[in-house]
């Protein structure tokens, strides 16, 4: 199999570029774009998690595109080890139950959310397998203009702050990676990553281009100096494209940086300490905003800051166990955030409202939601029976490992101010009585989304909106008032898959930390990566 | 030393058109800051080998190195569509392309999108 796979990798970026074209081309049929996407998604599935079987043991499958076969290095390799093929299995499952909660939301009737969303993982997959700095940057942009659209599209009943704020960060940052790219090439003659191998050590002036690329990439993931945009944005879209971006940029990024010190810094020691500070940081900043907001969604993305600093620490140890649990973490986050964006999102998308004061009592009301929520919202704080017990518990074990207790306190401390903050939309949300005036805000909302027919942004207008879908016969009867107002089945299942592989993470942590363990070995020892993109 | 000048210009404008209120003066800034990282990255080829890399047109050892060229190529296309798009963005959506407003807070905009 480690034979056949390798000449295959590019269908990975080449087979969804194409059903994107198609779907976009496809000018009428709703149901077609359904099938041709959800179907795409489930190959790249299949094809993720037969990567992940082939690189289990620790083989690194490399093809240089173009079968370019000169030395030195010519094409651009994509390569596979067992960290991207986990990311990018993980990737897959979000985008495949995100699009089941566009099309729950009447979103993905639109003519290019598919396309958009087909394009966004055609760019995942190729800024993830790639082995060039130039080409990762290019995939970046592929994975980030499909963004800006979905962004501004969903978003626009919201004004045009957020989808502003979010392309100038982006372009601010892309920019700054392209003048690292710049700087490492001048100085390594080089941007192929093997080739770069150590190159951050030797050389300080390789490594001044490669802090930069670094922080380019940090810009994206969110780290704390630099975390604002991401607050101000994810929030200012619709609930389902949140969730899917909640899985992809920020954590492609995390991917990013892991792979550059790996291979390029080859995990050296002397700069740790800044990855340290800058976790904690975020850890600490990230948490204390979330406290602070006010709605459901702004919550949770304070959060993900939070999040991406315990991640971070992973890198920031650079052990045996330190990668293998920030590897593990990142998985399990992934997982957990987009099931908490769905399950709070639904809500949303059916009362009209994620502010915590005008909701209320939903545990009576919505009780499947209300499991959803409470497994992810424990598997956040990092609760014994799902996956973030495991992945905090082996966090902080690795950094006592290292003898870094206050990092290790600053990520203790954050777990209790993390849970605080998810019991406040718990109690918020789902306890309590629900306010007076809830449903009919509730069917206020309905009427306005489903009034009209199919979905239409009017941009130009004085206050612009956006309306979507032609009611359903269930819709019907709620804007008829012969029903309450419930969140539909629909709505609640993809936020459940989630929630269930969570929990399947939780009790069968094992399989998971022995991949993660195997993606943390390739990390540690680089060589075999080099070697593997030399010898493709 | 020429080139790193033009960058060093390019980019310090780039920065004080950032700070400024309204979108088109940023998207301004925008491709002034995508052309120092395009002329950063021509100086990273070694601006010393000034040939055509085209075969036949200059020696092996006159030609300018084409990988930065192609890079280059990639980038302007890739800023180009990205600014097309900021530049339709500050068009949209509102009267004007005003940055500086106070309706940005995501709690204040989810609050007002409920109360119409």
């Amino acid at each position: 199999m480690t034979e056949i796979l390798p000449p295959l990798l590019p269908l990975l970026v080449g087979i969804p570029l194409l059903m994107g074209a198609l779907g976009a081309a496809l000018r009428r049929s709703k149901r077609a774009r359904h099938i041709i996407s959800l179907g795409t998604l489930t190959a790249m599935f299949v094809f993720s998690l037969l990567l992940v079987i082939a690189t289990h043991d620790g083989t690194v499958l490399a093809h240089k595109v173009g079968f370019w076969d000169f030395t030195p290095q010519v094409a651009i390799p994509f390569v596979v080890d067992a960290l991207n093929s986990l990311v990018l299995m993980i990737i897959t499952i979000l985008g495949i139950t995100s699009v089941m909660f566009a099309m729950a939301t009447h979103e993905a009737r639109s003519r290019f959310y598919h396309p958009f969303v087909l394009i966004l993982m055609a760019g995942v997959a190729g800024a993830l397998m790639t082995g060039d700095i130039f080409n990762l940057f290019v995939f970046i942009e592929v994975m980030l203009l499909p963004s800006y659209g979905l962004l501004a599209m969903m978003g626009a009943k919201l004004g045009a702050h957020g989808a502003r704020i979010y392309v100038s960060v982006n372009l601010l940052a892309s920019t700054l990676l392209l003048f690292g790219v710049g700087l490492v090439y001048g100085t390594a003659g080089t941007v192929n990553l093997a080739e770069l191998h150590g190159a951050g050590v030797d050389d300080p002036a390789v490594a001044v281009g490669g802090a930069v690329v670094l922080t380019a990439i940090g810009i994206k993931a969110a780290v704390v100096p630099v975390h604002g945009w991401l607050t101000r944005t994810y929030p200012m879209t619709s609930p389902a494209v949140t969730a899917l971006f909640s899985g992809i940029h920020t954590k492609v990024s995390i991917y990013a940086i892991y792979r550059i010190y790996s291979v390029m810094f080859d995990g050296d020691e002397r700069f740790l300490w800044i990855a340290l500070v800058v976790t904690s940081l975020t850890m600490l900043i990230g948490v204390l905003g979330a406290i602070g907001e006010k709605t459901t969604r702004s919550i949770l993305v304070f959060h993900m800051i939070s999040q991406i600093g315990y991640i971070l620490i992973g890198v920031g140890l650079f052990t045996g166990l330190g990668l293998t649990a920030g590897i593990f973490y990142l998985l399990h986050h992934m997982i957990v955030k987009a099931s908490l964006f769905m399950s709070t999102g639904a809500i949303e998308e059916t009362y009209g409202t994620g502010e915590i004061n005008k909701l209320g009592g939903m545990l009576k009301r919505e009780p499947l939601i209300a499991i959803t929520f409470m497994i992810a919202a424990l598997s956040l704080a990092g609760l014994p029976p799902f996956s973030g017990f495991v992945a905090k518990f082996s966090i902080i074990q690795a950094t006592l490992e290292q003898s870094h207790y206050w990092v290790a306190a600053v990520a203790v401390i954050v777990s209790v101010f993390t849970l605080l903050s998810m019991l406040k939309i718990w109690v918020g949300v789902f306890m309590g009585k629900p306010p007076a005036d809830l449903e009919e805000n509730a069917l206020a909302y309905q009427e306005r989304m489903h009034g009209k027919r199919y979905l239409r942004v009017q941009a130009q207008a004085e206050s612009p909106t956006l309306t979507i879908g032609p009611p359903t016969a269930a819709m019907s009867a709620v804007l008829s008032r012969q029903r309450a107002v419930r969140v539909p089945a629909k709505l609640i299942i993809p936020g459940a898959i989630l929630a269930a592989i969570t929990v399947f993470f939780g009790f069968g942590a094992e399989l998971l930390m022995m991949l993660s363990e195997t993606a943390a070995e390739n990390l540690l020892n680089p060589e075999e990566y080099v070697e593997a993109v030399m010898n493709a | 030393m020429s080139i790193a000048i033009a960058v060093g210009l390019l980019t310090a404008a780039a920065v004080y058109l950032f700070m400024q209120r309204g979108m088109v003066r940023i998207v301004l800034g925008f491709i002034m800051a995508s052309h120092a990282a395009n002329l950063l990255l021509f100086a990273a080829g070694n601006t010393a080998f000034r040939g055509v890399p085209y075969i036949g047109t200059s020696d092996y050892g006159d030609g300018g190195d084409p990988l930065p060229q192609a890079f280059v190529l990639t980038a302007i296309v890739i800023a180009f569509s990205i600014t097309m798009f900021m530049i339709t963005l500050a068009i949209t959506t509102t009267h004007d392309d005003d940055t500086e407003n106070d309706e940005e807070s995501p709690a204040k905009v989810l609050g007002a999108a409920d109360a119409d």
